[in-house]
């Protein structure tokens, strides 16, 4: 089965064994935050857990690394205010 | 009751770590294998749920003499101490685990040098897309640039084209004879010099654009990656366009865990920070046996060979002297390969001063010169101290080579294996939820 997850309110379908990065990156969105300091976008870079570039919210707990958190169905991701 | 320790704790399930764990309960030891990753693999056999990866027969013999051993997936040691029974091991998310030895494989990761435009979305880690697609089946991009030095580039880009993703080049530092320069090594194991040749195929095939001595200078976009500038050894420069950029600089040992257990580290050909171990993989930590790429970055049937022998040397067997020949044999094959991709020597001179080094807390190139330069940091501990460098999320897995060697050269010197050690010990060596320094 395909699931469906939110980002900042709009359907990311994923794959079962995606990760959340994954299906973020596979439905076209590269970036899903933004740097305290300067503002700038970020989103997945070392891809294996390490550089914590991938922060993200999902239901509601921040500072998840999308790469290595597998995607689930329902899921609610984002929210820019975060980083 | 505290549980009786384990005979060994075998550290990261990538090719060093299935080889320990398997030779050490083959020989009847009592051994945990601890890894972060949900599947054993490690980056080499990184598969999907239910998937095969590369070279599986390996993977396969390996996982079928794992019958005995505890495993416990999907968590990281982000400290070890010693005690009078041996070590204790404290885990992310799960309760401590106790051993009589340790043997670590902690693997590495792709070593990279900060770019002007390196920290747009777009531009990724050159071993972060291939775990994307091996693992998620996710191609992060349609058109891709590869770039930095190494035999890792080209499974990178021949993955990414066998993806359906445009491979718009491949750019290589280094003049690629100088893989085959060093003949000794070189010989001691074909197979590499086979494999390299098979990809240099795949992507003839495939029409990929291979260029040697050729460095990536810049990645410029706006709010993402859109093209990238490449310059030739005879100073000609091109635009190339791509919306995915891949980066690797040869690799980065992970070196925290041997670090906080006192084993000594030296510098390799490479400028990496290295594990010392003797020809049993012994480091000069008692009870610690470290293999793989934390002794110096050689591949998969290195590490595989080593995880072997630092088992059966624990378990005190005698048949080691052939895997001790093979040993000594990959040494020096990845010796000749890590002198022959050394990173570009002018490598500093594509910074900008807004160019970021440390992507973590958004450090650029202008402050690291200013913290030597107008504050009289003279090593790499000095200026992390002073403008922050490798002090964020990441810990300075991403910039901590590069700020040592940054600092190194604004002080007109070369790093030393100390200004890397600035980077390299950590504690926790993760980052660490409350919640589990509370209850372990």
């Amino acid at each position: 089965m395909t699931y469906t997850m939110t980002f900042e309110g709009r359907p990311v379908r994923a794959e079962p064994g995606q990760s959340v990065a994954a299906a973020l990156v596979a439905s076209g969105v590269v970036s899903w935050r933004v740097t305290r300091g300067q503002g700038r976008p970020r989103g997945l870079f070392c891809g294996i857990g390490l550089c914590h570039d991938c922060l993200i919210t999902i239901d509601g707990v921040p500072d998840q690394r999308a790469c290595v958190v597998p995607a689930r169905d329902g899921m609610r991701l984002g929210d820019r205010d975060d980083a | 009751m505290t549980p009786e320790p384990h005979d060994v704790a075998v550290v990261g399930a990538g090719p060093a770590g299935l080889g320990a764990a398997a030779e050490a309960a083959g020989a009847g030891l009592d051994v945990v294998l601890i890894d972060a990753g949900q599947r054993p693999g490690g980056q080499y056999w990184r598969h999907a749920e239910g998937g095969r990866g590369q070279h599986w027969k390996a993977y396969e013999g390996l996982s079928r003499r794992l019958g005995q051993v505890r495993r416990i997936p999907g968590t990281q040691v982000w400290l070890i101490t010693r005690d009078q029974e041996g070590f204790t091991l404290r885990l992310t998310g799960h309760d401590p685990v106790t051993a009589r030895a340790v043997i670590l494989c902690p693997g590495g990761y792709d070593r990279q040098l900060p770019i002007p435009g390196w920290d747009l979305p777009g531009v990724m880690a050159a071993g972060g897309v291939q775990a994307l697609l091996k693992e998620h089946g996710t191609a992060p991009g349609r058109r891709a640039v590869v770039a930095g030095t190494g035999p890792f580039l080209l499974p990178v880009a021949v993955a990414l084209a066998r993806a359906g993703v445009a491979v718009a080049a491949v750019a290589e530092a280094n003049p690629v004879t100088g893989w085959l320069r060093d003949p000794f090594g070189a010989l001691a194991a074909p197979s590499k010099s086979v494999e390299a040749v098979r990809y240099a195929a795949a992507m003839t095939a495939r029409r990929v654009l291979y260029r040697t001595r050729t460095v990536i200078t810049e990645i410029v976009g706006d709010g993402r990656a859109e093209a990238v500038r490449l310059r030739r050894a005879d100073g000609t420069q091109e635009e190339i366009a791509a919306d995915l950029v891949a980066l690797g600089w040869g690799f980065t040992p992970s070196l925290e865990l041997p670090i906080m257990l006192g084993a000594e580290t030296r510098l390799d050909e490479d400028g990496s920070l290295v594990a010392v171990v003797d020809g049993s993989q012994r480091s000069t930590a008692d009870g610690v046996y470290i293999a793989g790429e934390a002794t110096g970055v050689g591949g998969a049937a290195l590490a595989l060979a080593e995880g072997r022998l630092a088992a059966l040397t624990l378990a005190g067997s005698g048949k080691t002297a052939r895997l001790r020949r093979a040993v000594r044999r990959g040494r020096r094959f990845a010796a000749a390969m890590r002198r022959a991709c050394p990173v570009p020597a002018e490598w500093t001179a594509w910074l900008t001063e807004s160019t970021v080094v440390c992507r973590c807390e958004e450090v650029p190139y202008g402050e690291l010169r200013r913290a030597c330069h107008d504050l009289g940091a003279d090593d790499a501990r000095a200026v992390k101290m002073l403008a922050r460098p490798g002090m964020g999320w990441c810990q300075g897995r991403m910039c901590g080579f590069a700020t040592a060697a940054i600092a190194a050269r604004l002080n007109g010197r070369v790093a030393t294996a100390d200004d890397l050690r600035a980077f390299a010990a950590r504690v926790p060596a993760f980052p660490v939820a409350l919640e589990d320094l509370a209850e372990n």
